[in-house]
């Protein structure tokens, strides 16, 4: 075991109780959790998109308020998956020791970890359903194939946050959060073709965004709410996947590491 | 023929310990935590391990459920090897932490719910439960309460219901009444002695020596991660220190004690208190009562030898972070 911190996750089916043990305290939480989820990004898309997008001509082909309502989706995904797996996790990790109660049941940290991505995953999901309920009533969407958009937002919020369980597995204290924000998450933000088409972008910029994550939900989601089948489908489903898996088996072998000692 | 027997006889109670281990080691990073220490607990016994802090009691702990993998070793808890086992093994026990854990955004209830859920058990049959927990950690009406606002010896209580949602034979409780008040406290043995009439294995860490001597049949003190003492606490107190101590205080307690040290078999010094330990404290008596009027400093006490005094007679009186 001391050598094998980093063997394969094996999550097995019983993090189930740990994913409804959160679930039952955002059920608690709803309606302020979703106001939160929801009024910042609507306020940002709908001020941006109105406003800005009332000085620009259409971009790639339409309103711009309706290529932002796409990037806000993502955005927004990412961000309350990011949120959960950093600062929620770490709370229930280090501060509650909610995990250290669990550890002493049969659950294992595995189990944990698997119910804590599964959980970060499934607010993501909730958070980019309710502005999808909100721009489709705006009329900013294509029906039905923006429905296909979920699955694309689950496995983004699965992607990042197994990336944050990473930050999370490393983090001495909430401060140290700020890193991931300021030198991650915001700068691929600008670069994923969120606010803007990357083609705006020097070309050295868009070489390294064409890496990131972000940029290949964007790329799956835009085209789904706007009407049109996504291209290079399986390009982008496989990088959000690979990025999702490798990220939790590092977030694993780094927990266990920390806490297993 | 008899060896054979004796053979046969441990094995056996090898085999149906609660909890079996030998040989545990473990360092961190080159420093040695567990240096190679062996107990058993028959099932319906209260164990105690006890020493200093940093002596390796949590680690000890820690490594009994699989929570840390020895780096030598063998446990044996609920029957099971462990770590190989450790999942299956831990659905026989429940575990009262150091420091609380319960969740914060749940009533009393919701957290035995939610907890027993990690064991796998039906909702119905957890919600069967919950009544009779509480009632047994003397929280009716506190069903709905939320843990803010419970008192510290409530929430210790609610934690132990909560390491009883699984009707576990073997319980682990590290440090289970620190921090609590008197009344608290006893409220903890009173119940802790129920379970034990229940047929329940317990195994705890104090470092409350009174705590020890009235919950366990045995206990070990570990220090510097060895056991140095293992046995009944009347045997310990027995077989490592004389019956009588007789502390002094108080002005010149200590020169006054210096020049008389063939009153006790043994003298030990703790700033400007002197500690006899005898085995007849009648000669040392006669010599205080001449000295001990209004008029005078000095002040004694002189009780039985405890636990404590064996404690620390083993561990020494300095201080441990």
């Amino acid at each position: 075991m001391r050598h094998g911190w980093f063997a394969l996750p094996r999550p097995g089916l019983r993090w189930l109780p740990v994913w409804r043990r959160n679930f039952l305290v955002w059920r608690k939480l709803a309606i302020p959790s979703i106001m939160g989820n929801l009024a910042d990004p609507l306020i940002y898309m709908l001020g941006l998109g109105y406003g800005l997008g009332g000085l620009l001509p259409q971009v790639q082909g339409v309103d711009y308020v309706r290529f932002l309502a796409a990037g806000t989706i993502v955005a927004s995904t990412m961000n309350a998956a990011t949120f959960e797996a950093l600062y929620s996790a770490f709370s229930r990790m280090h501060v509650q020791k909610t995990w250290d109660a669990i550890l002493n049941t049969p659950l294992s940290l595995d189990h944990v970890l698997t119910g804590e991505l599964v959980w970060a995953a499934s607010k993501s999901l909730l958070a980019g359903l309710a502005i999808l309920l909100v721009i489709g009533a705006l009329g900013l969407v294509s029906w039905p194939l923006a429905l296909w958009v979920l699955p694309v937002i689950f496995l983004t919020g699965l992607a990042f946050a197994a990336m944050g369980l990473i930050v999370c597995a490393l983090a001495p204290s909430y401060d140290f959060f700020m890193y991931y924000f300021t030198l991650f998450i915001t700068p691929m933000l600008l670069v994923s073709g969120v606010f803007f088409p990357t083609d705006q972008l020097p070309a050295m910029v868009q070489a390294v965004a064409a890496w990131l994550p972000l940029a290949h939900a964007v790329q799956l989601a835009r085209p789904l709410l706007l009407g049109r089948i996504p291209d290079d489908i399986g390009l982008h489903l496989t990088v959000l996947v690979v990025v999702a898996g490798v990220s939790f088996c590092i977030a694993t072998g780094l927990t266990r590491r920390r806490l297993l000692k | 023929m008899a060896s054979l027997t004796g053979l046969t006889a441990s094995t056996a109670s090898v085999s149906d310990a609660a909890l079996h281990v030998s040989g545990l080691c473990k360092s961190y990073a080159g420093e040695t935590v567990i240096a190679g220490i062996d107990f058993v607990v028959p099932p319906a016994t209260c164990f105690g391990l006890l020493g200093p802090n940093g002596a390796g009691k949590t680690t000890t702990l820690r490594c009994c459920l699989g929570l840390t993998t020895p780096d030598r070793g063998h446990i044996r808890l609920a029957g099971r090897p462990v770590p190989a086992e450790a999942e299956a093994a831990r659905t026989r026990v429940g575990v009262v932490p150091q420091f609380d854990n319960l969740d914060p955004d749940f009533t009393s209830s919701e957290n035995l719910l939610v907890y027993g859920r990690y064991f796998g058990i039906k909702d119905a049959v957890i919600r069967d439960r919950i009544p009779g927990l509480l009632d047994f950690a003397g929280l009716t009406g506190k069903a709905n309460a939320r843990i803010q606002s419970l008192s510290g010896g409530m929430k210790r209580r609610l934690t132990l219901a909560r390491a009883l949602i699984n009707d576990p034979d073997i319980i682990f409780l590290d440090e289970p009444t620190t921090g609590l008040d008197p009344q608290a406290r006893h409220l903890i043995w009173e119940r802790l002695k129920r379970l034990m009439v229940g047929g329940k294995t317990l195994i705890l860490t104090t470092h409350f020596m009174d705590e020890a001597e009235r919950l366990c049949d045995r206990l070990a003190i570990l220090d510097h991660g060895v056991l140095i003492a293992e046995g009944a606490p009347r045997e310990l107190i027995a077989s490592h220190i004389e019956p009588q101590v007789v502390e002094i205080f108080g002005e010149g307690a200590a020169a006054w004690a210096a020049i008389r040290q063939g009153l006790g078999e043994r003298l030990e010094m703790a700033g400007d208190t002197a500690f006899f330990y005898c085995r007849d404290a009648a000669p040392l008596l006669a010599a205080l009562a001449g000295e001990t009027g209004p008029a005078s400093g000095l002040r004694y006490v002189h009780r039985a030898a405890s636990l404590e005094d064996v404690f620390l007679k083993l561990t020494g009186r300095d201080l441990r972070d």
